[in-house]
């Protein structure tokens, strides 16, 4: 009889950490929602990354679209290239599209903004691969500072 | 002066010759696993080290949840940025305080009792009876409580970041104020499956491997008599809390050290 209550304790012992699996799997990590993931990958070069990192959000009107898979440096101009991977959900983003690297909030991290373009008359839209043209860098504080004392002087 | 050397030279062989009867041990314990009969011994062991340790894990996570989340809410919240309570509660629950504290608690409520269990058969000499039946005490005794200690430990460890990560809701959420939406949804969009929750759980398998082996070669290898056994539960608790806060730093570094 011993071995049958130790058995059952066991059982639910085993279901506690399947229960807290699911919650760390599910409500924490958010595993379910990246689960249905077939994605493309996009890329754009920018004169400078600020704090960008693997796996930034990509984002089009603040609706999370992708990550940002993997940063570069070309080997020819040294440019730093961000290959973006978007889900195949929103394939349809017109050639004319730009992307700018943002930051949420005063203190948030940085992420990616697509700006999807017009789309008209003979106007493609973006493949596999394709690199995004309009790009614009990261603000970087000190130059902000720099270009601002600057402008002063000139007054 | 020469006596000196020597004695040295002893301590240093006696130690090289603990480290290979541990190793032996392990051995010996972890092929000694696939056998039907044994499972029936192994679920009696989680019992014992896994379940019965259950209280003290869910009360502690519970606690160091919360007291995170009230330090964290107290610090954050002048810089308007309490939104992110939720990770730094997650992250910190689950790349450290969960596996970490999980098994400084292990080795202080499961291990040293695995030990003090095994010394004392050593010391009423019911290892050597076993032997004499033919029994192999390393299959019998010693192997199920590896495996017990094994898998019990990560599953508490994962018990105990979920508590946490409740616990910080708790004060966070239901007392502080903090939005219940950005305390989830913020730590969904920064807590990695794989970076923070497999690693977690790769150290806390690390961790209970080692804490068990500690554990029970602690309680094969006693000296048989009741200061033996009482000098082993102590090395077993010292030892395993330091190889705990040792490994940790390496595993961190290895696993989050570069970008």
């Amino acid at each position: 009889m011993t071995t049958r209550k130790t058995e059952i304790l066991v059982g639910i012992f085993v279901l506690l950490t399947i229960a807290a699996t699911l919650l760390l799997g599910l409500k924490v990590a958010n595993q379910g929602m990246q689960a249905n993931g077939d994605t493309y990958t996009l890329k754009a070069k920018f004169d400078n990354i600020g704090g960008l990192k693997e796996r930034s959000a990509v984002k089009v009107g603040g609706v999370t679209v992708g990550r940002v898979e993997s940063i570069e440096l070309d080997s020819d101009d040294f440019t730093p290239v961000v290959v973006l991977s978007i889900s195949t959900q929103y394939s349809t983003f017109p050639e004319t599209t730009s992307v700018a690297i943002l930051t949420s909030g005063l203190l948030g991290e940085q992420y990616v903004g697509l700006q999807p373009g017009f789309s008209f008359g003979d106007i493609e839209n973006l493949k596999d691969g394709d690199f995004i043209e309009d790009t614009k860098s990261a603000l970087v504080l000190e130059d902000l500072i720099g270009q601002f004392l600057f402008s002063r002087d000139s007054d | 002066m020469i006596d000196w050397v020597a004695q040295i030279g002893a301590r240093t062989i006696s130690k090289i010759a603990a480290t290979g009867r541990a190793g032996l041990m392990l051995f010996g314990a972890i092929f000694a696993l696939p056998q039907l009969k044994n499972i029936r011994l192994t679920i009696q062991q989680i019992y014992v080290v896994g379940v019965q340790s259950l209280l003290i894990i869910i009360v502690s996570g519970l606690f160091i949840g919360m007291v995170m989340a009230l330090q964290g809410y107290t610090i954050l919240v002048d810089y308007g940025a309490e939104g992110s309570l939720g990770p730094m509660v997650a992250l910190s629950l689950l790349r450290e305080l969960g596996p970490v504290v999980t098994a400084l608690l292990f080795a202080g409520r499961a291990g040293s009792a695995l030990t003090a269990e095994i010394g004392l058969m050593k010391a009423t000499e019911q290892l050597s009876s076993l032997e004499m039946m033919a029994v192999d005490p390393l299959r019998r005794v010693v192997a199920p409580r590896f495996w017990a200690g094994m898998i019990s430990m990560p599953m508490l460890a994962l018990i105990f970041s979920a508590v946490g990560i409740l616990g910080g809701h708790f004060v966070g959420v239901d007392w502080l104020g903090v939005d219940a939406g950005s305390y989830w949804s913020i730590m969904q969009a920064t807590v990695d499956w794989n970076e923070d929750v497999v690693n977690g759980i790769i150290k806390s398998v690390v961790f209970a491997t080692v804490v068990t082996w500690i554990a029970i070669f602690k309680g094969y290898d006693a000296i048989p008599t009741s200061e033996g056994i009482s000098k082993a539960t102590t090395e077993t608790v010292v030892f395993s809390s330091l190889a705990v806060l040792g490994l940790d730093f390496v595993l961190t570094a290895i696993m989050f050290g570069i970008e």
